[in-house]
């Protein structure tokens, strides 16, 4: 049997097509950028048209604007940090309280080591940002403000271009997290007031280990990692050349995509997630669902835990994903839902579905086809559940 | 992923004896919803003979929790309620071929559940009466004795083991001193009864990594010291918003069929009443913590949210 990959939030597949424009990286073309002959000028070429490529799809002024980093978490470090060392004289951080830990261990870390202040603004049941809470915080202390894109548990999207102009109303500046946003939604970061931007190639059909940050003509930043003077001495170590053009390939692809993403993707997961609800009652969509990625949904089940499912799913072929806490070796449910206040009846049978172009309508038939059972045998197993009324009645733990 | 022994997946995938056991002679109920995992054990006893001739089982929680709790019912089918009590959570371990040791709590819920249904069978109250201090962990509802009986049975002797076996401290960490306190007791004793090498003993001096305190005793969005910090607050000024925002959660938490209710302010403590569903584990630490940031938020100062008892 075909599996079943609904998991592209937490990595995609490296589309063939990048694979293949990155080989001869390895071969032919194994230069160095930096050297004086001609094995050096190929690859600053492909190095100059990958940036190009990564440009176009987030809509960037310049080329120079964005620059190759390891990823995701290597971008949203860079930026962070850069920001408390330039803005002089301010040294608190505004983040959201649904951040992925690149961000939120990062300024847990900063605040226990270096005494910055960091507030992590609330948001309500769907996941959205306390807007007042938001304005509240930011002041003139504020070094910067880093909310993401979109989050990469419910796909919740924040209105990154309102919150970047009230940072700068206060002077600070605004950085977000688009890992999760890139290649999915359209973005034209130059009509923006946003300052920094992190991407994540594996995210978008790139290899693992990739990513870029963008940094807005005039910001100034101060690297992370000393050395050479690769990207414009923003990001030393000699580049990773077919990462980097993978990077570009993918980032083209994604461009070229972009509309299937919306159209062709978000009806996929509109039928699960339609079908899902039909099929099996006391189960809800968590994120706001009036402003979501298209390609992502987050169900929770009520009365069942998470890993039990994606256990059962696996064993039919089928990868998803859970906030629950088995799954993550924590005890809790993820710090996303727990933020979201989802009753929790249902944040431990949290599971993630998230699609991607390779996906197809025989997918969705398969977890429609299993899911339904999978979800009523293992609710037939809990003490919670009574049958079609729902759960919970009788149940009387001693420890309580 | 979790690397699963194939008889846990066994287990797991088809779980033996699972349903309800009609007219069961002894329930034990362990665990809550909010906590993650809850195991009901249902035992039928030969009075003549207390020989459990049945038992099944209902599980809420993840794969392990589900094998273990079968696994639990075939060691027990056919035993004497003595011998069944002489099975430690590391026999249902072993029965298993094994548990990641962050699954041991599984091992550790069957065994609690056998202990409170052979309680029900006898007609006994097994440990319902929480005297004050002996919930240890209220997040996952945790008290001293079933600290004590892991700790013994399992020759833990680090904080994190304690973790992995009880799941205490396990989510906000504030009872982290309550469990140094029960584990280097316990090994005390067990160092006196000549149990354990008085060098292997517990010590919190030694054990008191910046890791295990407290995760979020204080929210974010008012740390201690900041030079641009809001003016202070009268106590009355503070008591009212904090009265305001308890209210304005109400209806949120009574939507969840809960409630909540403000017993006293001392400093930065706020006392508060949970009731309905909230009190599944004593306090479940999603409701806790949000409590607490909406408090935080709407106050901007540090406060901590402490549940009393029905009755306080
Ligand atoms: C929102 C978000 N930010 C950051 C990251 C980290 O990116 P990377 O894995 O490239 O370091 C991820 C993915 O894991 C993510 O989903």
């Amino acid at each position: 049997m075909k599996p079943v990959y609904l998991d592209n939030n937490a990595t995609t597949r490296v589309d063939p097509q990048v694979v293949e424009a990155m080989l001869p990286f390895f071969t032919e073309q194994f230069g160095n950028a930096s050297s004086m002959h001609g094995f050096g000028a190929s690859v600053g070429a492909a190095i100059r048209k990958a940036r190009q490529q990564v440009q176009e799809l987030i809509g960037a002024e310049f080329d120079h604007e964005v620059v190759f980093t390891s990823g995701g978490t290597e971008s949203d470090n860079t930026a962070i940090l850069s920001a408390l060392e330039t803005q002089r004289g301010r040294d608190e951080i505004v983040t959201s309280a649904v951040e992925h830990p690149a961000v939120l261990s990062l300024c847990e870390h900063l605040e226990k080591t270096r005494g910055v202040r960091v507030h992590r603004i609330p948001v309500d049941a769907k996941g959205r940002l306390d807007i007042d809470a938001y304005r509240r915080a930011l002041g003139p202390r504020t070094a910067i403000a880093s909310v993401m894109w979109a989050n990469n548990e419910t796909g919740t999207i924040f209105p990154v271009e309102t919150l970047a102009e009230l940072a700068h109303d206060s002077g600070a500046l605004f950085h977000t997290d688009a890992v999760q946003a890139v290649g999915k939604i359209a973005i034209d970061i130059k009509t923006s007031a946003i300052d920094l931007l992190s991407l994540s190639g594996h995210k978008l059909h790139a290899p693992k280990g990739i990513g870029a940050l963008y940094v807005r003509r005039g910001v100034r930043l101060r690297p992370l990692i000393r050395g050479g003077h690769q990207e414009r001495a923003r990001r030393a170590g000699t580049e990773n050349v077919p990462a980097i053009v993978g990077l570009g390939a993918a980032a083209e692809l994604a461009l070229r995509h972009l509309s299937e993403e919306c159209g062709r993707v978000r009806a996929l997961r509109d039928r699960l997630e339609a079908g899902l609800l039909e099929r099996i009652d006391n189960a809800m969509v968590t994120g706001d669902p009036a402003n979501r990625l298209p390609n992502t949904t987050n169900i929770a089940f009520e009365y069942i835990e998470g890993e039990a499912i994606l256990l059962r799913l696996n064993r039919e072929g089928i990868a998803a994903s859970s906030g629950s806490a088995c799954t993550s070796g924590s005890l809790e449910p993820s710090h996303v839902l727990r933020a979201m206040n989802v009753p929790y009846t249902a944040a431990h049978g949290a599971t993630r579905f998230s699609f991607s172009r390779d996906n197809t309508e025989e997918d969705v038939e398969r977890v429609l086809d299993v899911l339904p059972a999978i979800v009523r045998d293992l609710r037939s197993l809990s003490p919670f559940w009574q049958g079609n009324g729902g759960g919970q009645a009788g149940f009387q733990p001693t420890y309580a | 992923m979790w690397e699963y022994s194939e008889k846990v997946k066994e287990y797991f995938f088809n779980p033996k004896n699972s349903g309800l056991l009609e007219s069961a002679d002894g329930v034990g109920d362990v665990g809550a919803i909010a906590c993650g995992d809850a195991l009901r054990l249902m035992i039928k006893v030969d009075p003549a003979t207390e020989t459990i001739t049945d038992a099944r089982f209902q599980t809420f929680g993840c794969g392990s929790a589900i094998a273990s709790s079968s696994a639990l019912t075939e060691m027990i089918i056919g035993r004497t309620i003595e011998e069944a009590m002489g099975i430690s959570n590391q026999d249902i371990a072993d029965f298993l071929g094994g548990l990641p040791p962050e699954k041991m709590h599984c091992s550790v819920m069957g065994y609690e559940a056998l202990r409170a249904a052979v309680a029900n069978y006898r007609g006994e109250t097994w440990i319902d009466d929480h005297e004050e201090g002996a919930l240890v962990c209220k997040c996952f509802g945790i008290d001293e004795g079933m600290i004590e009986r892991a700790v013994r049975m399992n020759g833990l002797t680090t904080l994190e083991q304690v973790t992995h076996y009880t799941k205490a401290m396990g989510s906000c960490g504030t009872c982290g001193e309550k469990v140094e306190e029960v584990l280097a007791r316990v090994h005390r004793e067990m160092v006196a009864e000549g149990t354990l090498d008085a060098a292997e003993a517990f010590d919190p001096a030694a054990a008191r990594l910046p890791a295990l305190r407290p995760k979020v005793a204080v929210s974010p969005l008012a740390p201690a010291a900041s030079p641009a910090a809001k003016p202070a607050l009268t106590s009355l000024q503070k008591i009212r918003l904090i009265e305001q925002a308890v209210e304005e959660l109400r209806p949120y938490l009574q939507q969840d069929g809960g409630d909540c209710e403000l017993v006293d302010v001392d400093g930065d403590a706020v006392m508060v009443k949970l009731s309905g569903a909230c009190v599944g584990c004593q306090m479940a630490s999603v409701t806790i913590r949000g409590v607490q940031e909406r408090l935080i938020e709407k106050v901007g100062q540090p406060l901590r949210v402490i549940p009393v008892k029905a009755g306080h």
